[in-house]
């Protein structure tokens, strides 16, 4: 029991805190939006770490796992949604649309996450899934009152019940054939005489485009766009970090764990995801005006990249990837404070031509948006290239040679509109008089600024962490 | 640690980053933080030239192998070090880039925009270009290779001339896209042989099959980088549109850095491949020579025609490297130094007019030679220089290029040579236009001649064309001993019994 306890901790704390918080935001006469937030963000502190004291071990029949991986997964998770939610509290005032229910929702969305990545079963799997989704729906339909956000709401929706019930369709299959939906017993059953028949491996790739769904891989992208435009800022960058970390740490335990002999069967469908989401992930950024919307693109050959990792399928593969999630989730959510400040006289733009000549106006905003950037193409000594150097050492060790060649070509093409963000605000001529920023936005600006600049002088602690993970995930 | 007792190769690498800080923290109103950002990159610069001359004292050239060598945990758990340390052929390059930084920094005088930001992107420049020739590990060295862009973008972008924007990007991309396919190659052969410390993978023996792959990847790096036709079509954008100091530290430093490339790794560690790949390569710097040469001579513009010069001459360079012997690639370095001294001093005598607010199109100068005579003194003996004058450093380079093509294949040596003639056939023109053809301008008389800045940056570049023109011997010592070692290991590896297999095969 006490041990049951220990290990269900950080998530027990997110769902008493996210209830009780709900009780208060409701009974409160005023909103409380501004003190919901802050405890919100003060229980993902104390739920990381939690986290990081829970112990290892296969709880409640083997339903719910912890280990070094889902401790790394689950702090990356609580690290971006904090960081969104430090974002909202500025914008969410300033847009008028500042409610006590958006920090709940982001628990609660928070809560599925942590179950997603520390599920040893589909049905866990899936509840987190569910849980995950339904309350991310809501959080980008957050500006009820404006027609974009209610669209990319019921979009996402749409979309996401679509990839949802092809997840719930693909584990029966699975369960119909295999007879279990335990991940160990899986892994022992697809391993044994009889291995795995045609309806598994069915059941396995509608289980794939489910996960793919909900990182955003192309060609299961197409909500992306629309809901990364659409959405609030502030929920956008809760869009682009936490929920993709957690979704590609469920895929690889996933796919790695009770269908990791399967490798040979879906090695080739990775490596497709892989190869569009990058080629999508270049070539469809470039004709881009918004910046949110070039985001969105860019989140998904990031997602291409990462997946490289995954079709390696061995522990250095899934050590690539790691580190890159990390680092991504680093640079994702400080370019999304730089979006967050761009605010002219009370309104929020995004077109890429409103940043012109921003390093005349302001230096420090115009150098980490380009440091961001830059890092997001690539280019060392920034963080953004060690993510790559990774994941294309990773696919070069296990035989993959053009994999790494296209990802290095399709990096090239990107690079060109991560420039044209760096031309723009430093080449062109233009005036951009930008609102005063709140302190948390360039807080967070900052961090991810510096993180992605100074990594490579004190890289260890985060390649060593995302090594332990991945021996705790190949064992 | 090393010899000395302290780190001197990431003192002088990292020195400029303390200058970068204290250029960033200045305070007060522009004009005072332009004058002090000014002279703090400047002082900073010679700072780094003292500790460079200190390290070529320091320096034996009686060795071989790398001296200097430091070794500090990085990356853990890949085998990943921060390494550094230089051989004869990499310390003659770090003495050419702290050597040209002060200058091209003294001719950024003329830059009044953003001087602040300038001098940080700068700074930042020379620190990634030291770094990448004192790099020991082939990581250490791409990244720095590769972060020299985002300095440089910069450059081009913020303080180029009209098209500025199209160069940077060009230039960006254009790079990006070779490095890129190196990093490949780098990963693989770091699973290959399990380090990525040089000094490991130049006694690895790569598999003859694999080493063509490589090739082509170091190829598409190191041949944009050097500008090897037909990849040098970003060139004259870049040298065209940079600002001044940008011009010459492009033109007299990074376009070395393709150069060593090839010899620190592509030659030595794929020596199967280079030498399969000398025809080609060959073929590719005789292009260079003759059709650049002729480009050239097309140009009316001062800038682009020194410009498409320096693309000629590396093909000189290239044609040295890949005859493998001893005189070649002693003439490719010695042509490097000269070349990038050469170039830097054409490109100031550009300046100059630039900044008398005056065109550099060539039809429109002419008789300046009576108006300016220093300036046309000095420009004389750069143009001299170039077109490889007997008594100039251009002459050593080039003959010793030519004497060792001559050992390897009598139509590559002599079509070399066809270039020099070509070379004094456009550097004459470009004379004659500038300095002594008659001009339809009065008010070309009034231009001033030579100012003490102008004088501070071409003297010592005037005086090292020179010293190395009368006694190359004080600069070709330092890589004897590394040139030797690297001519005989080629040899040794080529005659190894895989290569034989792969002949027979």
């Amino acid at each position: 029991m006490n041990v049951i306890l220990q290990t269900l901790l950080p998530e027990l704390l997110l769902a008493l805190g996210g209830m009780v918080l709900l009780i208060y935001g409701v009974l409160a006469k005023r909103d409380q939006s501004v003190v919901c937030t802050w405890a919100a963000i003060l229980a993902f502190i104390l739920a990381a770490a939690l986290c990081i004291v829970a112990p290892n071990g296969i709880i409640f029949g083997g339903l719910f796992k912890t280990s070094d991986f889902s401790r790394y997964a689950d702090a990356l998770v609580l690290l971006g949604a904090s960081a969104a939610l430090i974002l909202s509290l500025d914008y969410n005032a300033r847009e008028g649309i500042a409610r006590f229910e958006f920090p709940i929702l982001v628990m609660f969305a928070v809560l599925g996450m942590l179950v997603m990545v520390s599920a040893a079963d589909m049905m866990t799997l899936y509840l987190g899934f569910e849980l995950q989704s339904l309350a991310m729906y809501i959080c980008a339909a957050l500006a009820r009152d404006s027609l974009r956000s209610t669209e990319a709401g019921l979009k996402y929706f749409v979309l996401g019940a679509l990839a949802s019930g092809l997840l719930i369709y693909g584990i029966s299959l699975v369960y119909g054939f295999a007879g279990t939906t335990n991940f160990a017993s899986l892994a022992t059953i697809l391993t044994g005489p009889q291995g795995a028949g045609y309806g598994t491996v069915i059941g396995v790739v509608f289980v794939l485009v489910g996960l793919a769904f909900k990182i955003s891989a192309a060609p299961f992208h197409m909500w992306t766009p629309d809901v990364y435009e659409g959405a609030p800022t502030p929920v956008t960058s809760l869009f682009g970090t936490a929920p993709k970390v957690a979704a590609m740490a469920l895929l690889l335990s996933v796919m790695l764990g009770p269908f990791g002999h399967l490798l040979s069967q879906w090695q080739l469908l990775i490596e497709i995801l892989s190869v569009v989401s990058m080629l999508l992930g270049a070539l469809a950024a470039i004709g881009q005006t918004s910046i949110k919307r070039l985001m969105a693109y860019s989140s998904i050959g990031h997602m291409g990249y990462a997946l490289i990792g995954l079709a390696a399928g061995t522990q250095a593969g899934v050590q690539a990837t790691l580190i890159y999630l990390a680092i991504y989730l680093v640079m994702s959510f400080g370019t999304f404070a730089c979006i967050i400040a761009m605010r002219r006289r009370g309104q929020a733009v995004e077109t890429i031509a409103d940043l012109a000549g921003l390093s005349g106006r302001d230096g420090g905003f115009a150098l980490a948006l380009a440091i961001l950037m830059f890092s997001m193409a690539g280019i060392p000594p920034l963080s953004g290239f060690f993510g790559k150097l990774y994941v294309f050492a990773a696919a070069i060790q296990a035989g993959l040679v053009p994999l790494a060649v296209i990802g290095v070509l399709t990096s090239v093409i990107g690079a060109f509109y991560y420039l044209r963000v760096i031309k723009v605000m430093y080449f062109d001529a233009g005036d951009p008089e930008f609102d005063k920023t709140a302190t948390g936005v360039r807080f967070v600006m900052a961090v991810g600024a510096l993180a992605s600049g100074l990594f490579v002088f004190l890289p260890g602690p985060l390649l060593a962490a995302a090594s332990q993970a991945a021996r705790a995930l190949m064992g | 640690m090393n010899a000395l007792g302290f780190p001197i190769l990431s003192l002088i690498t990292f020195l400029p980053l303390a200058g970068v800080v204290f250029i960033a923290t200045l305070r007060g109103d522009e004009a005072a933080v332009a004058r002090n950002a000014r002279f703090a990159a400047l002082w900073t610069s010679l700072i780094v030239l003292a500790l460079g001359l200190y390290l070529w004292s320091a320096f034996d050239p009686s060795q071989a192998g790398f001296q200097f060598v430091e070794t500090d945990t990085w990356f853990t758990g890949v085998n990943v070090q921060y390494r550094m340390g230089v051989d004869g052929i990499s310390v003659f390059l770090i003495i050419l880039t702290v050597f040209i930084t002060p200058i091209a920094i003294i001719s950024s005088w003329s830059i009044t925009k953003r001087v602040r930001e300038f001098m940080i992107a700068f700074l930042l420049l020379e620190m990634m270009t030291v770094g990448m020739f004192a790099a020991l590990d082939f990581v250490v060295f791409y990244i720095f290779f590769e972060a020299v862009l985002i300095p440089m973008y910069l450059i081009i972008g913020v303080w180029g001339g009209e098209r500025r924007i199209f160069a940077a990007v060009k230039f960006f991309l254009f790079t990006l896209a070779g490095s890129m396919l190196m990093l490949v190659a780098m990963v693989w052969m770091w699973s290959h042989a399990g380090t990525t410390d040089i000094q490991v993978l130049l006694r690895t023996p790569i598999p003859p099959q694999a080493q063509m792959w490589l090739f082509i990847a170091f190829l598409a790096s190191f041949g944009v980088k050097a500008a090897v036709w037909p990849l040098h079509t970003w060139l004259p954008d870049a040298y065209g549109e940079a600002p001044l100091p940008g011009t010459i530290m492009l033109a007299a430093v990074l376009s070395k850095m393709g150069a060593y490339g090839f010899l620190r790794f592509a030659v030595p560690m794929l020596p199967n491949a280079s030498a399969a790949a000398e025809p080609l390569m060959f073929a590719l710097g005789v292009v260079a020579v003759i059709y650049v040469s002729l480009v050239a001579l097309a140009q009316t513009d001062m800038k682009r025609m020194i410009a498409y010069s320096s693309v000629a001459h590396m093909g000189v360079i290239i044609i040295g490297i890949f005859t493998f012997t001893v005189e070649g690639i002693e003439g490719a370095l010695f042509q490097m130094l000269s070349h990038g001294i050469v170039i830097a001093g054409l490109f100031i005598c550009a300046g100059v007019l630039i900044s008398r607010d005056e065109t550099l199109v060539l039809a429109r100068l002419g008789g300046l030679a009576a108006r300016m005579p220093a300036f046309a003194a000095l420009l004389m003996l750069f143009s001299l220089a170039n077109m490889g004058m007997p008594g100039t450093s251009g002459f050593v380079g080039e003959i010793l290029v030519i004497v060792g093509a001559m050992k390897v294949n009598f139509w590559v040596s002599l079509l070399g040579a066809a270039g020099m003639v070509l070379g004094a056939a456009y550097m004459l023109v470009l004379l004659r236009a500038v300095l002594f053809d008659r001009t339809t301008r009065p008010d070309l008389n009034g231009l001033a001649d030579l100012r003490r800045g102008e004088y501070a940056m071409l003297v010592p570049l005037a005086v090292m064309v020179m010293w190395l023109g009368v006694y190359p011997a004080s600069f070709t010592h330092i890589f004897d001993a590394p040139v030797a070692a690297l001519v005989q290991a080629h040899v040794a590896a080529l005659d190894h019994p895989v290569a034989l297999a792969m002949v027979a095969k």
